[in-house]
């Protein structure tokens, strides 16, 4: 990518000297001399998305990160946030411009999937390699070995993971009750799933089940649909260094989709909307959706009674959740019983950076007990590490459920470079069934597609 | 040069040049009056579409091994871009889009707008022009949020009023919702060159042809029509264009649902940010950019049709 | 993202065909007097009948098109004074707090503070700039003159694309033009010119030249008569490029948030898409408000320029 920028410059010749002229009045940019300056740049904004990350930063890391230097050290650091609060696809275009001319932030959130191909490009660079301390940091023993796997591509730490996840089903116990189903639910096999679905469709006026589907949800129909399915139907979609095609798990969790749309107990409008999911959402808050594949988040932001987006004042009575069931017992990943994927992201350090090792204090200082436990400001949710967890998710039993039982079984997706275009395909094999083919076919194509995105039938296995 | 030569006569066949240079500009002073644009737009539009014809020849890729170490790989991409069915089905939709919102939809609208008040004054039409501006000059992030609010399955205004409650027009009709999105949108361009081009139309010459019996159609066939061919012409070439290269559908539609409105330029975006296949989506523009190009030599050839017609 | 500024190729077309005026049929001549008389009686009545039936066409059709216009724009005026508004335009609960609360965001109305200087400046620029050119080559032939225009006008259509983004920001950055509101408006400057100094070329092309010979025998400079004689003629047709401008950067979201780093030069194009929460959820109280506050700078500008130019293309993009 240097290559493109010095060639620009020596092509663009006069061009560049006129508009240089012009742009003296510009800003210069620049870092002063005397103190060391850092820049952390985060998906947030004040007002905006992810407000509580970003006034986190802006309040409390950084007074509370230089106050402890002119403490520890007697230094003084000049440490400032670029907020940005978009969607994720264009913050991540944002910093890969960057970081491909020589530039960036010292100090960035990446999502976990993100961390493969911004390591296959040079963008960054692991841990060791920028930071000669990066393994004496004692908040790693704080973190399990499998959430670690977040900031980690080919068993190389690149960051710290700043927080997980995990997936489950919500129901509507109210909805359960009124179709003759008990309120407390945790299916063991599909065809209790869909046994529970088909006494819900009964109720007028009430979607059984939405699991999300489609290219128009993008990402959220692979982490809230296909990928937790396929992990309890057995399997990985990324194996021994290959990538699943037409197989059996395949083409059983497509099954399963082609089940739901075509009886009726899915509504396959939904899934094509722009705003489906906030339509799920809103509808779920409303008591018109039985059964919901979704994330913590859910729970914590989105029927959260004051917090929430889409708030249940009596979300504790009425919202109800249960692991997602595999196949049948015992047929998920590792002989699992149920199944679940986890997301979420990870600090990274620019290995452009001017100064690494202060960059590094100041990740590990946002990384610390305390820092974390600020940023929640007593809200429950899970983090990286267990100590914190331990404190902050007590009083919450949906949160405390995920970390002690899902947490144990769930799995990561593969950080490759590969892996956004592979998920397209399978949002848009699952928009394919919904819409009325059968899971074979659907399948087969499917598997001829990924040849393309892939590189070749020889990175795929049945 | 011109300077010295002083006033060619009035009508002197040769020297359309010197005669249009009334201010005795000259050759020199009239370079540098192009010159700051000119400069602004080598550095900032010729160099950067150069060099995007360049990344059109690589496989470079936003993030992945292809960012670290892009190789140049020939007419790769355009062999894969006219052989995938992404590419052909974008460009079906894109005609149609073309077609339908600009060519049909806004030329006619604009049209009928601008003859209908062509002698009116007062309210009604300042009231009718400014609405139909309104649409034409607010942001686009407003007026998509505006059409999706009017479009929505649930509470929206349009089930509302045909009492067509549950209708998903962006799912079920996503192709004519974005058609009359961008008819809403774009007709007051036309409305406005059609207004000035009508204003060349001289009254007495459709008095004439009024009293003499032709009707409303015949009067736009022979009258109207001929004189105003060339704005016609003229509009129908920047709308269309225009129209190629719109992106605002993408926020209405996101390019869904599956793909159904996935015009070029959403298919260049979800490409080139989505996917960060920079080289494949630098490719795509480069064909696109030639599709405009037929696109603009068809219009000019009827343009020169018709002067050839005329003289 | 948003509205990438269009450019498009215009033919130059240079003349107009004079084309004659149509031949419509004559009627025949009238046999003798009486007949004629029945004649005009029965074409009064026809032209009445045709006159009411015209009339009520013209109302309906003037009434669809109000409706059709106006429409969309219903949920602009609503929902922002709405406590809580969904997508649909009906019975709110009236409330401010959505201005409160945009009141109180850091970087709201600093936004819109940004987005005047943003879309000012490249107005400015490619007013001034455009009509330099134009005016050179609508009435000095240089060599290759239409040819470029053409070249240049299609390749504004690569550049406005998403795939242009890392020659434009590698450029950027080379230029130290990186985190500056200078660098926007010289980006989308480059980008809106070509298609500004088309559109004004043929303004230009469509004033009279007398005034400036004349002018020219009193001993003005080529600058003078520009700035005395040709501006106030071509007034109009720069209100337009000048508005069209605007439109086009306000719009703009890709260029200035990709250019920019630091928030606070955020313009309100960026600052719109920031009114979400995590799972990307659009904030539609916030964002109906800043909607409305967003549209109003243009809207103000376009009855300011529509009371002052009577905003239309006065003959302006001729043929």
């Amino acid at each position: 990518m240097t290559v493109f920028t010095r060639r620009a410059v020596a092509m663009t010749g006069a061009a560049a000297a006129v508009s240089l002229t012009l742009t003296a009045c510009g800003s210069g940019g620049g870092s002063g001399p005397d103190t060391d300056s850092l820049v952390i740049s985060a998906n947030a904004i004040a007002g905006g998305k992810n407000e509580q990350e970003a006034k986190w930063i802006e309040e409390w890391v950084i007074p509370n990160f230089v106050e402890h230097k002119k403490e520890k050290d007697d230094v003084d650091v000049d440490v400032s946030f670029d907020a940005s609060g978009v969607d994720d696809e264009q913050y991540k275009t944002k910093l890969a411009l960057d970081l491909q001319g020589g530039s960036g932030p010292d100090i960035m959130n990446l999502d976990g999937i993100w961390i493969g191909e911004f390591a296959q490009a040079g963008y960054i660079k692991p841990l060791t390699e920028v930071v000669t301390q990066a393994d004496f940091w004692e908040g790693w023993d704080q973190i399990p070995e499998a959430v670690q796997k977040l900031g980690s591509f080919e068993n190389e730490r690149y960051g710290i993971p700043a927080g997980t996840d995990g997936r489950v089903l919500f129901y509507n116990k109210d909805l359960f009750e009124q179709a003759g189903l008990d309120r407390e639910w945790q299916p063991e096999s599909w065809d209790e799933l869909i046994e529970a679905a088909e006494a819900l469709a009964g109720i007028d006026g009430v979607t059984p089940v939405q699991l999300n589907a489609g290219t128009a949800m993008g990402e959220a129909t692979t982490m809230q649909g296909f990928l937790p399915l396929l992990a309890g139907a057995g399997e990985h979609i990324w194996d021994k260094g290959k990538w699943r095609g037409e197989s059996d798990a395949v083409t059983d969790t497509l099954g399963l989709y082609e089940t739901i749309f075509s009886d009726g107990l899915g509504d396959p409008l939904l899934q094509q909307e722009a705003q489906g999911r906030d339509k799920s959402f809103e509808q779920f808050a409303e008591g018109r959706i039985g059964i919901l594949l979704e994330g913590d988040y859910f729970w914590r932001s989105v029927v959260h009674p004051e917090l929430g987006i889409a708030p249940m004042e009596d979300r504790d009575e009425v919202v109800g959740y249960a692991k997602i069931p595999a196949i049948a017992p015992g047929k998920g990943i590792h002989g699992q019983d149920y199944a679940s994927m986890s997301g979420g992201s990870a600090r990274v350090v620019n290995p452009e950076t001017d100064s690494p090792e202060l960059a590094f204090e100041l990740l590990t200082f946002m990384n610390s007990d305390e820092a974390l436990k600020a940023l929640l400001e007593g809200e429950a949710r899970i983090t990286a590490r267990t100590d914190t967890n331990a404190d902050v998710l007590a009083d919450d039993p949906m949160l405390t459920f995920v970390a002690d039982e899902v947490l144990p079984i769930t799995a990561y997706r593969p950080g490759l470079a590969e892996y956004t275009r592979v998920s397209t395909l399978l949002q848009e094999a699952t928009a394919s069934v919904v819409s009325g083919n059968s899971a074979q076919d659907v399948a087969a194509s499917y598997r001829d597609k990924l040849e393309g995105v892939v590189g070749g039938a020889g990175n795929i296995t049945n | 040069m011109n300077g010295s030569k002083g006033r060619p006569l009035a009508g002197a066949p040769a020297g359309r040049t010197d005669r249009s240079d009334a201010a005795g500009l000259g050759r020199g002073r009239a370079a540098g009056f192009v010159a700051p644009a000119m400069l602004l737009i080598v550095a900032f539009l010729l160099f950067p579409a150069l060099w995007t014809v360049y990344l059109g020849l690589t496989d470079y890729q936003l993030t992945g091994f292809a960012a670290a170490n892009p190789q140049v790989v020939g007419l790769e991409n355009y062999d894969r871009a006219l052989s995938d069915d992404r590419f052909s089905n974008s460009l079906v939709l894109t005609l149609q889009f073309v077609l339908g919102s600009a060519v049909l939809g806004q030329a006619v609208l604009g049209f009928a707008i601008a003859w209908l008040m062509r002698n009116r004054v007062g309210a009604l039409r300042r009231t009718v022009e400014a609405l139909v501006l309104l649409a034409w000059i607010l942001p686009s992030s407003v007026i998509t949020f505006l059409w999706i609010a009017l479009l929505d399955r649930d509470g929206g205004t349009l089930n509302a009023l045909l009492n067509t409650p549950g209708t998903a027009w962006l799912l079920e009709y996503p192709m004519v919702s974005i058609i009359v999105f961008n008819i809403w949108k774009g007709a007051a361009f036309s409305m406005m060159l059609y207004a000035a081009a009508l204003g060349n139309v001289p009254p007495s010459h459709l008095e004439t042809a009024r009293l003499a019996g032709a009707g409303t159609f015949q009067q736009l066939r022979d009258v109207v029509f001929p004189r105003i061919k060339g704005h016609v012409l003229t509009n129908l070439l920047l709308i269309s264009l225009w129209t190629f290269n719109d992106f605002t559908p993408f926020l209405l539609t996101a390019g869904g649902p599956e793909n159904r409105t996935e015009i070029m330029p959403v298919f260049i975006y979800r490409i080139a940010l989505e996917s960060g296949e920079l080289g494949f989506g630098a490719a795509i523009s480069v064909l696109m950019l030639l599709i405009n190009l037929v696109i603009a030599l068809v219009y000019m050839r009827l343009l020169r049709q018709r002067k050839d017609a005329s003289t | 993202m948003t509205s990438h500024p269009d450019h498009a190729a215009v033919p130059s077309a240079s003349d107009a065909a004079p084309v004659a005026v149509a031949t419509t049929p004559s009627g025949p001549p009238p046999p003798d007097a009486e007949h004629r008389r029945r004649e005009a009686q029965r074409a009064a009545g026809r032209a009445g009948a045709r006159k009411a039936v015209a009339g009520i066409g013209f109302y309906t059709f003037v009434s669809l098109v109000l409706a059709f216009f106006s429409l969309p724009l219903l949920w602009l005026a609503v929902a922002p004074f709405d406590a809580n508004p969904g997508l649909s335009a009906s019975l709110p609960e009236f409330t401010l707090q959505n201005f409160r609360v945009l009141w109180d965001n850091p970087y709201a109305m600093r936004s819109l503070g940004n987005s005047v200087i943003l879309a000012g400046g490249t107005g400015l620029l490619v007013v001034a700039f455009a009509a330099l050119a134009a005016y050179a080559l609508s009435r000095v032939r240089l060599p290759g003159r239409d040819m470029l225009l053409y070249v240049l006008l299609l390749l504004s259509s690569i550049v406005t694309g998403t795939a242009a983004m890392v020659p434009l920001f590698n450029l950027a950055t080379e230029l130290r033009l990186i985190d500056s509101q200078l660098g926007v408006i010289l980006v989308l400057s480059g980008g809106l010119l070509p298609s500004a100094i088309f559109i004004l070329k043929d303004f230009m092309d469509g004033t009279p030249r007398s005034y400036e010979e004349s002018a020219r025998v009193f001993g003005a400079s080529p600058f003078q008569i520009m700035r005395d004689i040709v501006v106030p003629v071509v007034r109009p047709g720069l209100a337009t490029i000048g508005v069209w401008s605007v439109a086009q950067v306000w719009g703009n979201f890709l260029i200035p948030f990709l250019l920019l780093r630091s928030p606070d030069q955020y313009p309100a194009a960026v600052v719109m898409y920031t009114f979400y929460t995590e799972g990307g959820q659009a904030n539609l109280a916030l964002i109906s408000t800043f909607s409305l506050l967003y549209s109003v700078p243009v809207i103000l500008m376009f009855l300011f320029v529509s009371s002052r130019y009577g905003f239309r293309f006065h003959g302006g993009i001729k043929r």
